[in-house]
């Protein structure tokens, strides 16, 4: 029964893979073990922590408690497709990415992965403008152990703001 | 997670056939219960049978009376859903407060109601919905649906297909969410239904969800306002009682939440 693979094609970060997976293979895993990608982060392994979200289509999944096989046929997209080359090849980041570094938005790191990738699909996939409240929210499934939330909501704000959202101002960042 | 064999039919026929031929097999909708009751050994199913290619099974429409949610509708999508919002604001905010929002990409109604949790948050709406439950059967009422603690009327082999609301004039929910889990500590449903008949309709505090009557009768006195129903109190004789929460608490909470519901009435 373990050798019971199932055939699956996935587009990551704009690259096709075809893979041969078991059946309890976690998206997560395929990610990490089969293709390399290890920027997507293992944290809880029970669908609480956050740092193994990644956009499947588009929308923020956890990819601890997906199978590889589910995401059969999908876009997916990683902490490794979201920065660009510019006309020199040089590596740009995602606004995202700058504005966490900018903003100190991270202390150890683990959870940043999951963070920028809910940030960006909360940022493009809101009705209207973003307040700190919203970003809270979008937050509730990721946790970070070094409890830096402070920075990681301003970040997300001003990442909001230069992926040209608007952004209601709140008492929070005027500290 | 212990190997399984995954069968990933494209039409609900033939998802159905799977399910009576084969010993030991699970279905899987999102997965957002499932996966995790398997990483932790909690279940071994030999079989897993995905329903994630059944396109039959998805989207959001209107119908005579009311809406129909397909049962691997996410719970993004109704959150999102504009016919959902206009008609049934209140289903759509308890849609997008389920979870966090990687959850609500993949979890879905059908997989949801089908796993009964005492704190999912579903069931309230579906109760005070007058909600039908289709399988690929029949219908079940949701009030003979919802049986006890992660029990339901479904038999063997039977597959949720869609879930059936009726439309109400008004409709909002209110949650207790437990800090950790999110699930529903209580959660209290509320509609005033298109006859004008108030509905109120309680999770998290009992084995399964229940109308609450008491509330309904106060309501139906004509008074919609939160101070009128000061003196709605349920008794906590048979409701869940835990470390986080006991039977005297959550009949408290049942009473606040009841009245942050009138107050959200859209």
């Amino acid at each position: 029964m373990a050798d019971e693979s199932v055939a699956i094609v996935l587009t990551v970060n704009g690259r096709r893979w075809e893979l041969a997976v078991p059946a309890q293979r976690l998206l997560v895993e395929a990610l990490r073990d089969d293709l390399g990608l290890t920027g997507t982060h293992v944290g809880c392994d029970t669908s609480q922590c956050g740092a193994c979200v990644v956009l499947v289509e588009g929308r923020p999944v956890k990819s601890c408690t997906m199978l590889a096989a589910e995401a059969d046929g999908a876009d997916v997209l990683t902490i490794e497709g979201v920065a660009r080359a510019d006309a020199d090849g040089k590596t740009v980041l995602h606004p995202m990415q700058e504005a966490f570094r900018d903003c100190h938005g991270l202390q150890c790191g683990f959870c940043t992965p999951g963070m920028v990738m809910q940030a960006i699909a909360l940022v493009e996939t809101a009705d209207g403008p973003l307040d700190e409240g919203d970003v809270r929210q979008a937050l509730e499934g990721n946790l970070c152990r070094c409890t830096g939330y402070q920075n990681i909501v301003k970040a997300i704000l001003e990442g909001a703001r230069r992926m040209g959202r608007p952004v209601m101002a709140s008492a929070e960042e005027a500290v | 997670m212990q190997p399984f064999v995954l069968a990933r039919p494209e039409t609900l026929e033939e998802a159905a056939r799977l399910l009576a031929e084969e010993e030991d097999v699970a279905l899987l909708a999102g997965g957002q219960t499932l996966i995790p009751t398997m990483k932790q050994g909690l279940r071994r199913p030999a079989m897993l049978v995905s329903l994630g290619r059944c396109r039959e099974l998805m989207g959001i429409r209107e119908e005579e009376g009311g809406i129909l949610v397909g049962a691997m509708t996410p719970h993004a999508d109704v959150a999102h859903s504009p016919v959902v919002r206009r008609a049934l604001p209140g289903l759509a905010r308890l849609a997008g407060l389920i979870g966090d929002p990687a959850v609500r990409s993949r979890g879905t109604i059908g997989g949801s109601i089908a796993n009964a949790d005492p704190a999912a948050d579903y069931p309230a709406a579906l109760l005070a919905l007058d909600s039908r439950i289709v399988t690929d059967r029949r219908q079940i009422s949701a009030k003979d649906f919802f049986r006890g603690l992660f029990e339901t009327a479904l038999d063997p082999g039977e597959i949720v297909t869609a879930v059936h609301f009726a439309r109400a004039k008004r409709s909002a929910y209110a949650k207790f969410r437990h800090p950790a889990s999110g699930y529903a500590v209580v959660g209290v449903f509320l509609a005033e239904m298109t006859d004008g008949a108030p509905r109120v309709a309680v999770t998290g505090a009992a084995p399964a969800p229940f109308r609450w009557r008491e509330a309904e009768t106060a309501l139906a006195a004509g008074d919609w306002r939160a101070d009128a129903l000061r003196d709605v109190v349920l008794d906590p004789q048979g409701l869940n009682s835990d470390p986080h929460a006991d039977a005297a608490y959550r009949a408290h909470l049942a009473g606040v939440m009841l009245r942050r519901a009138v107050e959200e009435l859209a």
